[in-house]
């Protein structure tokens, strides 16, 4: 009996000595994996416009229903994003959000990306429907900002050349 | 019955008329020929070229003309070298048609393939995503990718207006013609073309407004692709996250077959709002179409101005107040009334409602008066038109007239389905004192004078060209309107109507008898209930109780406004704060026709429902839950929970709607061509009717009770006089009325208050086209711009209704040069 209480000490006084696979969280945070998906970022272009064209595909795609999406007309007074139409509204309600990538799938511009923030808990259920400011990149330069005024003619194409990882 | 052939395609037998399409054949035994260009109810062009099929005919023996047979014995058949187009060849006896061989399929591929050559391939933020019919037939036949590179592909001008409706985008459009065909066939409007040849061409609209067509919208429902899409809709959601509600248009007595779209929506706080307005198929009414103000003049509904909450009259200001105590108000007032007690409704009502005001009006033993200027319901009830009345069937053999009614701008799908009757040989006679759109379809065109309309209906009877044309005719339908007309008038010309085709025995069989082109969506409905117009309204609401319910007399006319002020009490019940209100003492927020359900009569009898698209909005009732709370007050039980058992009241106690329910309005029957189903290339994006085709109502004449027919009324007309002018009133589709005037889309179709004229009389009055003149009617002053017009009478001054300017018949009026400013 001795002895087997000796085996089971020596384990724990083994793995005293061994690196923590715990992390201090929040203090401490671990780095997620490449293909981590998380809270979804909206994409903008080097120039600031938004990738987001107001397609509603990703709406369409997604199993759980938390996407939200109202379009409107884009000017070259008030350019949003590339093309005829911007998305006015954009709404991901994170409490529905099952976080499955399928609106990453969909998307046509690539403006949609599941990102690596996995920090959503609200005291609201209110506070868990991100609006599209919230989503949105962030931009560099006060200049990036949308609504943009453009020059006519410049920004005609709304889903631009996509290229293929395979190619 | 016409000749059958039985061919096959695909290995299917099928039997069909002869002269069928091999698409349409195809189409009935439930095969899909895949197709842009070719529409059921058009001509076929075969300009697409994506219907290509394989197509083989039995050899016949030229010496002995028998088909000569095989070794089994069974007629041999010559396959074509080429492949041919299914929408432009006929069917013939013995045909073998293969759709899915190897052959046609490679074809069907590589125009798909060639059609996409120059398609921006943009669907994510096309309108037509999710309902194109391109995108359905490449996923269904055509290659998986493109082989062409976007910036190699022809780049044309996206989000060009033809007109301030509906846009083009040039690059999307693959020339198929269906909007140009669509224009120049069925809607006679041919406003729109092709410009430029090869990859450049494009359409262009060759009117100046552009676009210059009330049936415009039309167009964007049968665009295969997203070359035309509304500027109602333009980016307004994606097909596939709309709902759809069945419902009736209460623009017009057509009663047109809608579906609402509807969605959710963040930039209306989140309420359900209609996102556009679709037709619903129902071949005896309009088709797979309706008209642009019926697409889209539904804004009023969604108004600011829409009264959430009912108000009572405290220290001479209106102040919101509790459904009892307002119902509580106007019941006691009602009940006090007694004799003094006048209903005012309008057409714009469904006959649930106009059951419940009539039930309560009896009860109190007042008078239930319809708001109308056009008399002659009563008789269209004794000889309108027999069930089974349809345009669509009339043909050689019918005669139709149309008296004193420009039916392009009172009822367009009329216009558009007697067109279509008067192309396949009926007889049309177009009656009015000025150019109508529709004598260019007519046989004969009768030009009489305002005043004249009696003795030109008599004269039909009269032997003659036009009066055989007439009184022969196998089937004789008469639609008659009020242009130039009030009620004393409309009612003249209304009997003398019925007279004449009593008379020539077109009454009481289907595609006989008499149409009333009312102002209004109900006023059939209204007439059949037991409302009846009054003469002289301004008298009969003098000093009276009145319950002013879906009309606004005060903003139509000053005379009646004087009326109402000095009215005993009066309670109103609308959609929104109108003048009438303003003036009122309890106001009561009625329910839009949109937020609830109900029933409307058509101006063919034909009782159609419609049904709630949107929640209602604040706290407001159904108009015939309304009137069922004031009668409780009052101590009176009418039905108000619920607007199937009220019919089902109405139904046992008008012996007219006797046999009717709500489950029989809603029974539906195969109908051709079939629309809205997974196939939108074919019939476009059209609803199919699965809510219901309605049921017209038998009359006195088919049910064989013996009419008798009031004698005409000797009116004394009008006319004009020496250095006078005669004001006459006359239709336009878009005018300020309350249903139609909070569409922004449409203002510069509704334009401002405007008289026309003759040019000499013009001359006379040394004003120009254009130009500002002072409008005087009734000691009223109002500021109109003059148009003119060479077709209509010297001496009369054309006034429009619903404009602003109070005209209910024709009489004297002063017209006045005013300052010089060019107004379009």
């Amino acid at each position: 009996m001795l002895r087997e209480l000796a085996r089971g000490l020596g384990t724990t006084f083994k793995s005293m000595f061994e690196r923590p696979v715990t992390v201090q969280y929040p203090e401490e945070k671990r780095e997620v994996r490449p293909r981590f998906r998380g809270r979804h970022v909206l994409k903008r272009y080097d120039n600031g416009l938004e990738k987001c064209i107001g397609c509603s595909l990703c709406a369409a795609a997604c199993p759980s229903d938390a996407i939200f999406v109202e379009a409107s007309a884009n000017t070259d007074e008030k350019r949003f994003s590339p093309g005829e139409r911007y998305a006015s509204t954009y709404e991901i309600n994170m409490l529905r959000c099952i976080y499955c990538g399928f609106c990453e799938d969909a998307c046509p511009t690539e403006a949609i990306v599941l990102g690596d923030n996995y920090e959503l808990s609200f005291t609201d259920r209110r506070d868990a429907i991100y609006p599209k400011e919230m989503l949105l990149e962030s931009v560099a330069s006060a200049a990036q900002t949308t609504p943009q005024k453009t020059n006519a003619g410049e920004f005609t194409r709304s889903v631009p050349e996509m290229k293929d990882s395979t190619d | 019955m016409t000749k059958q052939v039985t061919l096959t395609i695909d290995g299917k037998q099928v039997t069909v008329a002869d002269g069928m399409l091999v698409i349409d054949a195809a189409k009935t035994a439930g095969i899909d020929i895949p197709v842009f260009c070719y529409h059921p109810k058009m001509e076929p062009v075969g300009m697409c070229r994506q219907c290509m099929v394989e197509i083989g005919r039995p050899m016949i023996d030229r010496a002995t003309g028998k088909a000569i047979l095989d070794d089994k014995g069974d007629p041999k058949v010559q396959f074509m070298p080429k492949l041919e187009t299914a929408c432009t060849n006929p069917v013939s006896e013995g045909m073998v048609v293969l759709t899915q061989s190897d052959k046609a399929k490679a074809g069907q591929k590589a125009n798909l393939e060639f059609l996409l050559t120059s398609h921006p391939l943009d669907c994510p933020i096309c309108d037509k995503g999710g309902e194109c019919a391109l995108q359905d037939l490449t996923i269904a036949h055509g290659p998986g990718q493109s082989r062409y590179l976007y910036d190699e592909k022809m780049h044309l001008a996206k989000n060009v207006p033809l007109g301030e409706l509906i846009f083009l985008d040039q690059e999307r459009c693959i020339q198929c013609a269906r909007c140009i065909r669509f224009q120049d066939e069925i809607a006679g409007d041919a406003v729109i073309d092709f410009d430029e040849r090869g990859r450049s061409t494009q359409i262009v609209s060759l009117s100046d407004p552009g676009f210059d067509s009330v049936f415009s919208g039309n167009t964007t429902d049968i665009c295969p692709v997203g070359a035309l899409t509304t500027a109602d809709f333009r980016f307004g959601a994606r097909p596939w996250e709309l709902n759809a509600s069945a419902s009736i248009c209460s623009q017009c007595p057509v009663g047109c077959n809608l579906t609402f779209n509807t969605r959710r929506e963040a930039m209306a706080d989140g309420t359900i709002v209609i996102k556009r307005v679709m037709p619903r198929q129902n071949e005896e009414v309009n088709e797979t179409w309706i008209c642009d103000k019926g697409r889209f003049a539904y804004h009023y509904v969604e108004s600011d101005a829409r009264l959430g909450k009912s108000l009572i009259r405290k220290d001479g200001r209106l102040a919101r107040a509790s459904w009892d105590a307002a119902t509580r108000a106007a019941g006691q007032a009602f009940a006090e009334a007694k004799k003094n007690f006048v209903v005012l409704a309008s057409g714009r009502l469904s006959n649930e409602d106009l059951f419940n005001l009539k039930s309560l009006a009896d009860q109190v033993g007042g008078k239930a008066v319809l708001y109308s200027n056009m008399g002659g319901g009563d008789l269209t009830a004794l000889v309108g038109v027999g069930a089974g009345t349809n345009f669509g069937e009339m043909g050689k053999g019918t005669t139709i007239v149309v008296m004193a009614s420009d039916l392009y701008e009172e009822a367009p799908i009329w216009y558009l389905r007697v067109k279509q009757a008067a192309e396949r040989g009926a007889t049309l006679i177009v009656a009015n004192p000025r150019e109508t759109k529709l004598e260019r379809y007519s046989d004969f065109v009768i030009r009489y004078s305002y005043g004249d309309e009696v003795k030109t209906v008599q004269d039909l009877t009269k032997k003659g060209k036009v009066g055989d044309a007439f009184t022969k005719a196998e089937n004789a339908v008469i639609l008659f309107g009020s242009e130039g007309l009030g009620l004393e008038g409309s009612t003249a010309l209304a009997t003398a109507c019925a007279r004449a085709l009593n008379d020539t025995e077109h009454v009481g069989k289907p595609n006989n008898g008499l149409i009333g082109v009312w102002q209004r969506a109900n006023d059939q409905g209204a007439w059949e209930i037991g409302f009846r117009p009054e003469e002289n309204l301004a008298a009969a609401l003098k000093g009276k109780t009145v319950y002013v319910v879906g009309a606004d007399p005060a903003g139509d006319d000053p005379a009646l406004a004087k009326a109402l002020s000095s009215a005993e009490f009066v309670a109103v019940q609308d959609l929104f704060e109108t003048e009438t209100a303003k003036l009122a003492d309890v106001v009561l927020a009625a329910q839009a026709y949109t937020e609830r359900e109900g029933t409307f009569t058509s101006g063919e009898r034909r009782v159609q429902r419609f049904y709630p698209a949107v929640p209602a909005l604040g706290e407001s009732k159904p108009d015939y839950a309304i009137t069922s709370q004031v009668a409780r007050q009052m101590g009176v039980i009418l039905e108000g929970t619920s607007a199937s058992v009220v019919f089902d009241i109405m139904a046992a106690d008008i012996p007219v709607f006797a046999g009717l329910n709500y489950a029989r309005l809603a029974e539906v029957k195969e109908q051709w061509p079939i629309v809205g189903r997974g196939d939108m290339y074919y019939g476009g994006s059209t609803y199919e009717n699965k809510q219901g085709l309605g049921v017209q109502l038998s009359n006195a004449a088919s049910r064989g009770e013996k009419a008798t027919l009031p004698r005409v009324q000797k009116v004394a007309a009008v006319r004009p006089k020496e250095n006078k002018l005669l004001a006459v009133p006359f239709t336009k589709l878009y005018d300020r009325g309350a249903t139609v005037a909070s569409t922004e889309l449409l203002d510069q179709r509704i334009g401002q208050a405007f008289v026309v004229l003759h040019p000499s009389a013009a001359k006379n009055l040394g004003i120009e086209a254009g130009e500002r003149a002072k409008l005087t009617l009734d000691g009223i002053n109002e500021e109109v711009v003059v148009k003119i017009d060479d077709t209509i009478p010297a001496g009369v001054v054309l006034v429009p209704r619903s404009m602003g300017l109070p005209i209910n018949e024709p009489g004297e009026a002063g017209l006045k040069a005013g300052k010089k400013a060019a107004v379009r």
